[in-house]
Order: C-alpha cells, then sequence, then structure tokens
C-alpha cells in the first residue's frame, strides 16, 4: 500500500511540472514584467525609472530563465522561474504585489473556505442522494417525472440568481439572517446557513439528474434481478444493491473535489463576505495582484491532483475489483 | 457593412451547419433520432423558442456604419430595427410601464412652478394626458391591438402556407405534428408581435440608471449568451475531437502525450485558469492600445478571447469521452475488419470511427451550450467575463446587485436579466435532453 | 432417469400455468412476446422449454416470478404455484415466494452477481431474509451449500468477491444462493449456455444430482436440444411466444408432432456425420512454425508491463488449398489470438508464417495490405462485425475500393450485386443498412464481404456461435458450397466439435495456448489419443433418448 502511494506520488511530478511551466508561460512570458508593471502603475505616461522600480520592488527584476551575470549555481537560483515558480514547489508563495506574506494569508483563510464548503458538499450530496432514489423508486411515475422537470428548470436558473433572490428573501425581506459576514465559533453558524442552503438548492438539478442516471444504470444491471428473485424487496434491493454499487462513482467523485474544498467558491464568498480564499481571490483578480493568482492556480493544481490521488487510494479501498499493484 | 471578428465566426458557424445539414440531409442514420426529436414536444416548443432567439442573435451579428448615430457609429441590423428603444433614453431609473421617474426631482411646469415629486418620463408613456387614470386601460388596448396585428400576421402566413403545402404534400420524410409546431409558433409570433406593440410606447421592462431601456439591454444580451455559447464549442470541437479520436486509435506514446496534456489542463481549476488567462488579455490590451482601434472592435476582440480561453480550458471533458470510446470502436468487428480488407489507417478514422463518435460529439455540444451560457454570467460577475461595455446578462446583474441594496430596491434590471438568460438556459436545456435521448444508443435499445 | 407414468391427476402439480401472456411497451408499438401460454411442472420433475432466442422462453419465467420489467405488462388466467395464484399475489408475500418456494438460476454467472460483494454475504442473504437464524448458523449453512454445490476448500472462500472466481465456480456459487431458500421450484434459464463445453457437463450433474437429493421440481430452459433430452422428464418447444409443443422427452424427441419441432431437430449437427476422409493430402497453403503470441500484462497509472501472457505457445499448424482446418478449444485458449496474430492484427507475435514460402510475420505498410486479399476473416459477433453507419452495398464494396482501386464504382456495384446473390441475399439488399438485417443474414453479408477480394483463406471465427440452431446449419451449408465453389481453405475456429464434424477435414485442438492434438478429423473424432481430447468428445451434448 505505502509503495503504492509513493509510485503513485511520484507520477504526479510531471503533471506538476506541467502546471508550473504552464502557469510561468501565461504569466511571464506572455506579458513581460515590464508589461505588468505598466498596467499596475497606471498605464499611461509611466516612466522607465518608475517601471524598474515597480519590478524591483517586487523581484520581477531577474531575468527568466538564466542569471548570466551571476556565478555558477546561482545563474539559475537568481531568476524569475527559480524565485516565482520552482519555490512554488516547497509552498513558498513570497510577497503578494501589494506587500503581503501570501503563505500566511492562504494558512488563516483556509479555514472558512472550508467551513462554508464542506458542509455545502455533505449535505448536498445527502439531499442529492435523496432526491435520486426517490426518483429511482418511483421510477416510470408521475413522481419521477415532475421530479426530473423540477430538476431540469433548477439547474436552469443562474446561482447568481440564487444568491441574490435568498439574500434579498431570508435576510432583508424576512430578516432571518445576517445578508453577510463571518464569525467565530458558534456565532459564524448564522452566517453560514444561507450560503449552505444555497448551494446545496443550486446544485440539486444537475446532482439529482446525476445520480438518478446513475442509479438507473445499476438498476437495470443482472445482479439486481437476482437480488429480486433472492425475495429482495423493491427497498431492500435498492438499499442493499443499487445504492451501494453506485455509491463507488459517487464517493470517487466526491473525493477528487475534497482537497479543493480548501480553495472554497468563488462567487459565494463574494457575495456573503466570507473571509476565505474564495474572496481572496476574487479580491486579487480585480486588484490584479498577479502573485496571489499565480499561487492560487498552482496551488489549486496541487490540490486538484492530491484529489486525483485520493480517487484512486479510494477505489482500491471500495471496489474490490480494484486491486494494488 | 462593417464585420467584427465574432460576426465572421458566427456566419461561418452558420454556413458549416447549414452546408453539412445539406449533406446530411439523406443520411440514414439521421432519420430516427430526427423523427425521434420532432415527435418530443417540449424538444419542439424549445427549439422554436431557440430558433427565434438565434434569429435575434443573427440579426445582432450584421453590424454597419450610420453616421451619427452612437459614439462609434456602428450599429447592427436588430438596433436598426429597434431604433426608438434605445435612442428614447430616460434620465435615469423608471419601473416598467411606468410614465414616471423612480425618484423624486424638482418638476418645472409650464407656468414656471417648481415641485418636488416624480417627473413624467420624456418618451415612457408620454402620449397620455392622465396616466393615473389612462394608464392599465391603454396598456390593454395597445396589447390587444399588438396580439392581433401579430394574429393577422400569422393567419395570412398561414394562408400561403396551405397553398405551398398544398402542392408540395407527402414530401416531408419527418413526422413532425405540423399542428403543435404551427400553433406554437404562431403563440410565439403574436406574442412577440404584442411585446413590440407596448415596447413602442412604454419602457416595458423599465428603464437602467442612466436611463437606457432595459428590454433593449437583455435583448442585445442575447448575441452575447449565444456566442460565448456558439463559439466555445466551434473552438473546443477541434481540439477535443482530433486530440481525442487520435490519442484512441495509435495509443502508444501519442496516447500518453495527450492524456498528459489533458490532464495537466484539467489539473487547473478552470475558473482560476480563465481568470489568469483574461488577466493576461487585459494586460495585452493595455499595452497595445494601438492594435484595438475603437470600442466597438475592442469589446469583440474581448469577447472572442473569452471564447478562445473557455474553448482551450474545456476541451479536455470531451476529449476524454472521445478517447474511452475510440479505444472501444478500434476493437470492433467492423474495424479489425476494415484492417484485414487493406482500408488504409485515415480511411478508418473517417469511415469507422468518426461516424460513430458523432453522436458523442453533438450531444456534448448541445449539453455544453447551456452550462457556457451560465458561466458567461458569473465570469462577467467577477469580472473576467465580457468587457463591461458589452451587453450581457452577467454584467446586467453585476450593476444590479447595488441596485438591490438600494431603498426602494429597483428590482427589474435583475429580473429581466435572469427570466431571458433563463428561458434560453431552459430552452437549451429541453432541447439537449431530447437529443441526447434521441442519440445515445444506450437509450435505444428496446426498440 | 426419474420415470413418471403418464401426466396424471394422482401427481401434484407445483405450478400451473393458464393463458399467460407478456407485452413489452416501446415508445413506437407493442410486442407480444409471450403470447398465451400454458403449462403445468409437477413435482419433482424436470420440466424442459426450448426455444430460439427471442421465442420468450426467459420472458414466461420472468413473468412467473414478476420479475419483469416496468416496461412489460403481462395478464393471464392464473398461474398457480401450489394454491397461490402469483397473477393476483400482493407484492410482499410475492417476495416470500421468491427465493424461498421458487428460486432463480441466470444464463450468465459473471454478471449475475454483485460484483462488489462477497459471496458468503450474497448467499447467506437469501437465508436472512428467509429463516430466522443466528449469524453462526447462518455461517454454517453457507459453507454447508458451498460444500453441496462443489466449490474447494469453502471456509477460506467465503468471502472472496466474484471476480477471484471462474465462471463454472460462480455458477455454482449461482446454484447454492437458489438452493438457500430450499425451494420447491428451480429455474435454471440457459444455466450453462455461457460456460465452456466441459463445464457445462458439470454443472448440469451437479443440478441432476441436487434435484434428486433435495427432491425439488426443476425448470429448465434452454435453446439446446441435445442438453434438454439428457436432463428431463417432459419438453414444451416455444417459438415466437408461443408453445407449439409439449410433450414427454422420449416421445418428443422419437415422434416429434409439430412441423417447427421436427425442423429443429433436423438442424441438429450431430458428431457422428462425420464428412472428411482420413487422409488430407494437397498443397500446402500456409504453415505456421512455432509461433508465440505473448500480451504484456499491464497495469497501474502508466501502463507498466508487469509480467507477460503467453496467449499462444509454439504452434505449429499446416492448411492445405481448398480444405478446411478446425481449431477447436475452450473460450481463452487462444483460439481467437491465433488467428488475429496471423492476420497481423496484433503485435508481438514470433515464429514464422509462411504463406507461398513467404515469411508474411511482420509484414508491414504496403506488402501488408496486397498481402491482405489472400486472407479474411469472418467474426463471431454479426452485431459488431459492421459499421452500423454504412450500407450494405459500401460494406461489402469495401474491400474492393481499398484493395482493387483500379475497379470503377460500376463494376463494383455489379460485383457486390453477384456477390449478395451469392451468398443467398437479393441485391437490393445492397441499398439498406445493417440493422435492417436478423443474425443470419448479417452473417451472409460478413461472408459476402470477405468474399469480395476474392481470398485462398478465410479464417471464420466461431462464425456460428451467436446464432440459432436452424440458422447455423445454413450458413454451414453455404460455407461448404462455397468452398467447392472456389476452392478455398477455411481455418475454422470453434469450441463446439458437432459443427467441427460437418465441416472439417483437419482438426487441431487447443488448450493453454498449445496445440494438443491435431490430425485428420476423422481420426480424431473417432479416436481421441489425447485425454483432453476425449474430455471435450465426451462433454458434446448429444440427443440421448432411451
Amino acid at each position: 500500500m505505502i509503495q503504492y502511494i509513493i509510485r503513485r506520488l511520484m507520477y504526479t511530478i510531471p503533471l506538476l511540472l506541467g502546471v508550473n511551466i504552464l502557469t510561468f508561460f501565461l504569466f511571464f512570458v506572455v506579458n513581460t514584467p515590464d508589461d505588468m508593471a505598466r498596467m499596475q502603475l497606471g498605464q499611461k505616461h509611466v516612466t522607465e525609472q518608475a517601471v524598474s522600480k515597480w519590478k524591483i520592488d517586487h523581484g520581477y527584476d531577474l531575468p527568466l530563465f538564466i542569471n548570466s551575470e551571476k556565478g555558477s549555481f546561482n545563474k539559475i537560483t537568481e531568476t524569475i522561474f527559480y524565485q516565482k515558480s520552482i519555490k512554488l514547489f516547497v509552498f513558498q508563495f513570497g510577497i503578494s504585489d501589494s506587500g503581503r506574506n501570501i503563505g500566511a494569508d492562504i494558512k488563516q483563510r483556509m479555514w472558512p473556505s472550508l467551513a462554508v464548503a464542506l458542509p455545502s458538499l455533505l449535505i448536498g450530496l445527502l439531499v442529492n442522494i435523496l432526491a435520486a432514489l426517490l426518483m429511482v423508486l418511483f421510477r416510470q411515475s408521475y413522481l419521477e417525472f415532475w421530479g426530473l422537470v423540477a430538476c431540469v428548470v433548477i439547474m436552469s436558473i443562474s446561482a447568481l440568481f440564487y444568491i441574490i433572490g435568498g439574500q434579498f428573501l431570508f435576510s432583508k425581506l424576512l430578516k432571518l439572517v445576517p445578508i453577510s459576514g463571518f464569525g467565530s465559533g458558534v456565532d459564524a453558524l448564522k452566517f453560514l446557513i444561507l450560503p449552505v442552503v444555497i448551494s446545496v438548492v443550486s446544485g440539486l438539478g444537475s446532482g439529482g439528474r446525476w445520480y438518478r442516471a446513475l442509479f438507473i444504470e445499476e438498476v437495470e444491471k443482472d445482479y439486481v434481478v437476482t437480488a429480486r428473485a433472492k425475495g429482495l424487496s423493491e427497498t431492500q434491493v435498492l438499499f442493499r444493491h443499487v445504492l451501494g454499487n453506485a455509491m463507488i462513482p459517487i464517493l470517487t467523485g466526491v473525493v477528487v473535489v475534497l482537497p479543493l474544498l480548501f480553495m472554497g467558491s468563488l462567487i459565494m464568498e463574494s457575495f456573503f463576505s466570507i473571509p476565505g480564499l474564495g474572496s481572496y481571490t476574487i479580491d486579487a483578480i480585480n486588484r490584479q495582484d498577479f502573485a496571489i493568482v499565480r499561487s492560487m492556480v498552482f496551488l489549486g493544481s496541487v490540490l486538484y491532483i492530491l484529489g486525483l490521488l485520493l480517487t484512486d487510494i479510494c477505489y482500491t479501498l471500495v471496489d474490490p475489483r480494484v486491486k494494488l499493484l | 457593412m462593417i464585420i467584427l471578428w465574432t460576426d465572421a465566426l458566427i456566419y461561418l458557424l452558420l454556413t458549416t451547419a447549414m452546408v453539412s445539414g445539406f449533406f446530411l440531409r439523406n443520411y440514414e442514420g439521421l432519420k430516427r433520432p430526427l423523427n425521434k426529436i420532432a415527435t418530443n414536444k417540449s424538444a419542439m416548443v424549445s427549439m422554436i423558442i431557440l430558433v427565434f432567439f438565434i434569429a435575434i442573435g443573427l440579426l445582432d451579428s450584421l453590424h454597419f456604419k450610420a453616421e451619427g448615430q452612437r459614439a462609434s457609429g456602428v450599429i447592427s441590423v436588430l438596433d436598426y430595427c429597434t431604433q426608438p428603444l434605445w435612442q428614447q433614453t430616460e434620465k435615469t431609473y423608471s419601473a416598467p410601464f411606468s410614465a414616471y421617474l423612480y425618484s423624486k426631482a424638482y418638476i418645472t411646469q409650464a407656468d414656471g412652478y417648481q415641485s418636488w415629486g416624480f417627473p413624467r418620463l420624456k418618451f415612457g408613456g408620454s402620449h397620455l394626458l392622465n396616466p393615473e387614470t389612462e394608464k392599465t386601460a391603454d396598456v390593454l388596448i395597445k396589447l390587444i391591438v399588438g396580439l392581433s396585428k401579430g394574429f393577422i400576421f400569422c393567419l395570412s402566413w398561414v394562408g400561403l402556407r396551405a397553398l405551398y403545402v398544398a402542392k408540395k404534400a407527402g414530401q416531408s420524410r419527418l413526422h413532425v405534428r405540423p399542428g403543435f409546431v404551427g400553433t406554437t409558433i404562431i403563440v410565439v409570433v403574436v406574442g412577440l408581435s404584442g411585446i413590440i406593440e407596448l415596447s413602442t410606447y412604454y419602457h416595458i421592462l423599465g428603464t437602467d440608471k442612466v436611463g437606457e431601456d432595459v428590454f433593449y439591454q437583455t435583448i442585445k444580451s442575447i448575441r452575447t449568451g449565444l456566442v460565448i455559447g456558439s463559439l466555445t464549442t466551434f473552438i473546443m470541437l477541434p481540439l477535443a475531437v482530433v486530440f481525442g479520436i487520435l490519442a484512441g486509435f495509435y495509443r502508444g506514446w501519442v496516447d500518453d502525450l495527450i492524456q498528459y496534456c489533458y490532464t495537466t489542463l484539467n489539473s487547473i481549476p478552470s475558473v482560476l485558469l480563465i481568470a489568469a488567462s483574461i488577466l493576461m488579455v487585459q494586460i495585452y490590451m493595455v499595452n497595445h492600445p494601438e492594435l484595438f482601434t475603437n470600442l466597438e472592435s475592442r469589446a469583440d476582440l474581448r469577447l472572442l478571447f473569452l471564447c478562445l480561453i473557455l474553448g482551450v480550458t474545456s476541451w479536455t471533458g470531451l476529449c476524454r469521452m472521445l478517447r474511452a470510446e475510440t479505444l472501444k470502436l478500434r476493437e470492433m468487428g467492423y474495424v479489425q475488419a476494415a484492417k484485414v480488407l487493406g482500408v488504409r489507417p485515415i480511411g478508418i478514422l473517417f469511415q469507422h470511427i468518426l461516424p460513430n463518435v458523432m453522436h458523442i460529439i453533438l450531444i456534448s455540444v448541445v449539453l455544453d451550450f447551456s452550462a457556457l451560457v451560465l458561466a458567461e454570467a458569473v465570469l462577467s460577475y467577477i469580472n473576467v467575463g465580457v468587457d463591461p461595455s458589452t451587453y450581457s446578462w452577467g454584467n446586467m446583474i453585476n450593476g444590479a446587485r447595488l441596485e438591490m441594496a438600494r431603498e426602494p430596491v429597483v428590482w427589474w434590471p435583475l429580473i429581466a436579466a435572469f427570466v431571458f438568460m433563463f428561458i434560453l438556459v431552459l430552452t437549451a436545456n429541453l432541447f439537449a435532453d431530447a437529443v441526447r435521448d434521441a442519440f445515445d444508443p444506450r437509450r435505444n435499445q428496446h426498440d | 432417469m426419474l420415470l413418471i407414468q403418464g401426466v396424471t391427476n394422482m401427481t401434484k402439480r407445483v405450478l400451473s400455468v393458464q393463458g399467460l401472456s407478456v407485452q413489452f411497451q416501446t415508445d413506437s408499438e407493442k410486442v407480444l412476446v409471450v403470447d398465451d401460454i400454458s403449462f403445468d411442472i409437477l413435482e419433482s420433475e424436470t420440466f424442459g422449454l426450448v426455444g430460439e432466442s427471442g421465442s420468450g422462453k426467459s420472458v414466461s419465467a420472468l413473468a412467473i416470478l414478476r420479475l419483469l420489467p416496468r416496461s412489460a405488462k403481462m395478464s393471464g388466467k392464473h398461474v398457480f404455484f401450489k394454491e397461490q395464484d402469483l397473477l393476483t399475489l400482493p407484492e410482499m408475500n410475492m417476495c416470500q415466494i421468491r427465493g424461498r418456494r421458487i428460486a432463480m438460476i441466470f444464463q450468465d454467472p459473471m454478471i449475475a452477481l454483485n460484483p462488489v460483494k462477497s459471496i458468503g454475504h450474497q448467499i447467506s442473504e437469501v437465508i436472512k431474509i428467509h429463516f430466522e437464524l443466528s449469524p453462526s448458523e447462518i455461517k454454517s449453512r453457507v459453507l454447508t451449500l458451498l460444500r453441496q454445490v462443489e466449490i474447494p476448500s469453502p471456509e477460506s472462500r467465503i468471502d472472496d468477491y466474484p471476480h477471484q472466481f471462474s465462471g463454472g465456480q460462480l455458477q455454482r456459487i449461482m446454484i447454492a444462493a437458489a438452493l438457500a431458500g430450499e425451494p420447491d421450484l428451480l429455474i435454471a434459464d440457459e444455466p450453462t449456455t455461457a460456460l465452456d463445453v466441459t463445464i457445462q457437463a458439470q454443472i448440469l450433474t451437479l443440478l441432476k444430482s441436487i434435484q434428486r437429493q433435495v427432491g425439488m421440481s426443476l425448470w429448465l430452459i434452454s435453446h439446446d436440444l441435445a442438453l434438454v433430452s439428457s436432463m428431463v422428464d417432459r419438453v414444451a418447444v416455444m417459438r415466437k411466444g408461443r408453445i407449439v409443443e409439449v410433450a414427454e422427452t422420449r416421445q418428443l424427441f422419437n415422434y416429434p408432432e409439430h412441423a417447427y419441432t421436427q425442423k429443429l431437430l433436423a438442424a441438429l449437427p450431430s458428431i457422428d456425420s462425420c464428412r472428411a476422409e482420413a487422409n488430407v493430402t494437397g498443397d500446402i497453403l500456409l504453415e505456421l512454425k512455432s509461433m508465440s503470441i505473448s500480451y504484456p500484462v499491464r497495469k497501474g497509472f502508466f501502463n507498466r508491463i508487469v509480467s507477460h501472457h503467453q496467449a499462444v505457445d509454439g504452434v505449429n499448424l499446416t492448411i492445405h488449398a481448398g480444405k478446411t482446418l478446425a481449431l477447436v478449444g475452450e473460450s481463452g485458449c487462444g483460439k481467437t489470438t491465433l488467428a488475429k496474430g496471423l492476420l497481423n492484427l496484433i503485435e508481438n507475435v514470433d515464429g514464422q508464417i509462411i504463406w507461398a514460402g513467404q515469411n508474411i510475420n511482420g509484414l508491414q505498410g504496403e506488402p501488408l495490405r496486397q498481402m491482405r486479399s489472400n486472407i479474411q476473416i469472418i467474426f463471431q459477433d454479426p452485431f459488431s462485425s459492421m459499421n452500423p453507419r454504412m450500407l450494405v452495398g459500401q460494406i461489402i464494396g469495401e474491400g474492393l475500393r481499398s484493395l482493387h482501386p483500379e475497379i470503377s464504382s460500376q463494376q463494383r456495384k455489379v460485383e457486390v450485386a453477384t456477390l449478395l446473390q451469392q451468398v443467398g441475399l437479393p441485391a437490393e439488399c445492397a441499398m439498406r443498412y445493417p440493422h435492417e438485417f436478423s443474425g443470419g443474414q448479417r452473417q451472409r453479408i460478413c461472408i459476402a464481404r470477405a468474399l469480395a477480394v476474392r481470398p485462398k483463406l478465410i479464417i471464420c471465427d466461431e462464425p456460428t456461435s451467436a446464432l440459432d440452431v436452424s440458422v447455423q446449419e445454413k450458413i454451414i451449408l453455404l460455407l461448404k458450397s462455397l468452398q467447392q465453389q472456389y476452392g478455398m481453405s477455411y481455418l475454422f475456429i470453434t469450441h463446439d466439435l458437432a459443427v467441427v464434424s460437418e465441416i472439417a477435414d483437419e482438426l487441431a485442438v487447443m488448450y493453454e495456448g498449445k496445440i494438443v492434438e491435431y490430425g485428420p478429423v476423422y481420426q480424431l473424432l473417432n479416436d481421441p489419443r489425447q485425454p483432453y481430447t476425449q474430455q471435450l468428445l465426451k462433454a458434446v451434448p448429444k440427443i440421448s433418448v432411451d
């Protein structure tokens, strides 16, 4: 098992390298640091001095790949590629363009993100599965038909509508929960209810449909007929066989996104002013803080690749057909 | 005539679709699925509504120069048709069907006397003498007039059509329900006619902060939604199809390389990748102002870049599906038989593989469309979407965020954007479902 | 064999079906799959229901247990199980019948068991539902059942998952699960069709012996007349949803009354009808010299090669011009791999493939393409071997277009029409799509496609095993007459020795990648030397009515 995980970790190295090079290319080759400086400093009538000062302040004054002025090892280390990209591998995110320590910000902000994202995911999962099970149990009836219609309608409404409408209705008109903000401890609960409910509802349409499709695919398999022939009732068949087997793709689908929960949701957090990584990213995008965006891109990829790794491990745990090699 | 990049691409896409439709019109493999769609009521209604949306989008994609009009002097055919809508701007907010502004101001009356109240609108309901008493009746009358105009138009059209159909009777190979489809078209046309009639007298969806008609804005946003939904797939398709099929067919190092590429691309959270790319495009545009001469082409190029970026980041899903399917197909008896018969690989790819993955491509295209329209709103909201000067539902929603916090609430731009977006996405989803049901072989096992 | 003194009222009926019909509702139409059938099954009798695929056999069994998919509608006068009418019984009580009083086993045990639950769990599930026993009692009961169906060392295997067992063992486990409820009636729906010949015989023997021990009734559903004849007391013959004849086994096989039954019996290939002479002579067309094929076993994230699997292991064979060499073996023995290796469809082929004095193994590019017209292949599955998006005319003309580009499209059309007639199909078929044809017709189109490039050798990879008996026979006859006409050779790959005796001149028996016995058919069928060949021969079901 440990051997497997180690080997599997080795496979992630080329992927991470690819992501790293891609982001480097995107941030430093498509546009040079000079362009960035000009953008930040207010576009027109920028003097050369101002540009080079900005570059020195933010550590962009080095050559891209090879620093021929320095000796031996420093030829490689004293470059933008090494300073800005390679250091990401050891999670040294450096300083943001506005002078904050990105690493410290991330550590502080990932917990509020998780506080919103994790309950949203778990409750959403439960609600989706329940809805899908109901539709499958009453398949080829009006209940299923209208359930599916409701799913299509729910998924055709923009997520923004749920947020704006929810805030308007529950916070402004009914004054049940605060519009936005975040607290600590139990206090956080009242801030969390609305975002969680909204993300569960907005995900119900596509989630319910997808899970129903998974269940239906399972229901049509031969072993389900065998189970019925054994004398299991419809609900027993559904819960003991269909649910268990369909849970394999569902669970592994959930495991992929588990690490990404730390990143939070961009729009949710920005609407509800939750001090998580999602709103951090949005602020960075709006302020055009490249250092933060670059760090978040890399962090997101690392977490996703970690999710892939967890998925593979999860498969070997829940599906007896998949053997470790 | 001014051709913007997206205009050219939209019409290129339309021509491609029509040409392939022409060549495939007698293709046996399409007959059954098309019949299935034609007998599906919700699919037909959705399709008709979609056709109207597309027609508006296409009208809005023909630009020409009109001196003195607009700041840029460039207007589209749609603008030309709806001139009163965008020329009649008010001072600021006004509610739907209202004859007054939404905020109080000093009103100077004819006798020079000033009062503090809701001033009359310059255009909306300006034909009424006493809006409080006359308005309801007037709206109803105008509506009825509009509906009857539409109805008369339909009747004459149906009459002409009847003559035409009588000649061509029995030639249709599809089992369309002519009555049902006809009724739906008539309902839509009559409804539209009513709306058009009303909108010449009132701001039927109110006006926004600078007094621009919200109905006009929502209509203009249709093109943006359609462009994003269709051009993105247009850009994404070749990448996904070529790479997916090649990876599955040749396996070996080709497969390894392509798999590596899409896993890498996939590992970057797509919103972040899009955001980063758009940021870079912004920098590029700021630093190369000489390339973007006027406002229109600047906004247009930004839209095109957005489609490009969305396309490049979204091909991985379809590519993976096509790879899996090709892997399955290449072991099928007929591919093996073709090899034994000495058919060259390129022939196998075009004759055996491509036609048999076509349904996957088609299903994914229609399914992606609605997701992309929704994505546009979200991206515009986080400022990495279309140019702020482009009409789009995302920009409207973005603007409405502050209006919701205002007292009293300005709700109509938000609702208008959501309703139009909802109609487009819902019809696209319903149509996509019908296409999937009709083309997915796994759903056709029992007949 | 258990003797029954006529169907008297003295013997009690376990199941009595009257006027059962089943209708399937598709998008466009209603299809009557089972049409007003009636029959009885007596206590401790073995009842056989035979019919070709699509005749409604399985559907009737599923209907009686009310296991049909929801798109099916069933009706009938009554279906009495003992005193209860299964048509009107509430679903709750029906659950107490299923698995407890009537159990069922299915055709393909590989997919009929839940892949992610241990076999012990799946057997004990039946006991848990229907009996109130303590966990330890349940476990010992499961172990007893596993022993009864002869699973070796059941204690260590009880927690294993289905994929860790072979097909034959899985069917035994299915039987154990069915027996767990101590049923009065066991429905076996094609219980051996998905299994190899030698395994088939074992499963049938097991079923028979268990039935004797327990004294339950057995309802055997099969398409295989020979198999039924050796197993059952009474037989019903089903055709297109109707039961055309019910009789005692001996009666039915000796004096079939209905024309359809007679036709079925006549179409049965028989191992005794060996046509070939003792010696095979003639020019050598193709020679395989120590041909070996190994698959790299790839696993893991980046498809690492972890080991090699020797699929074909040092095979030497000779195919004579105008003769038929049959290659017989059980599934997974490497027959198809050998054929694909011969056609250069797979890599890693070692050894020599000598065609007209030239080694064609590993030929690439244009020379390989030029060789293609000499050797053609017909596949087992007539449904996946034709591109559903191409017209039949295009399918047949495909080889002509690629290998004989000099032929004009007009000429090609003429050629295709002639080919269609030769395989017994009207020339208009060229303008139709494959899905409009039945399995037998499709196989004819495949033959025409192979024939189009005038090959000297056609590899027939189980060309008849997906077809019904009556259709099988016609395809064999067609292949034989084409051989006489064109004088080409066949490499006939099959698992069915009865078919071999009808068509082959020589026979090679393959086992785990090796040829274990090789010689003239006459000799091998009448005087097999190797124990494996003997075992294969013994396992072939024969019509045996005493």
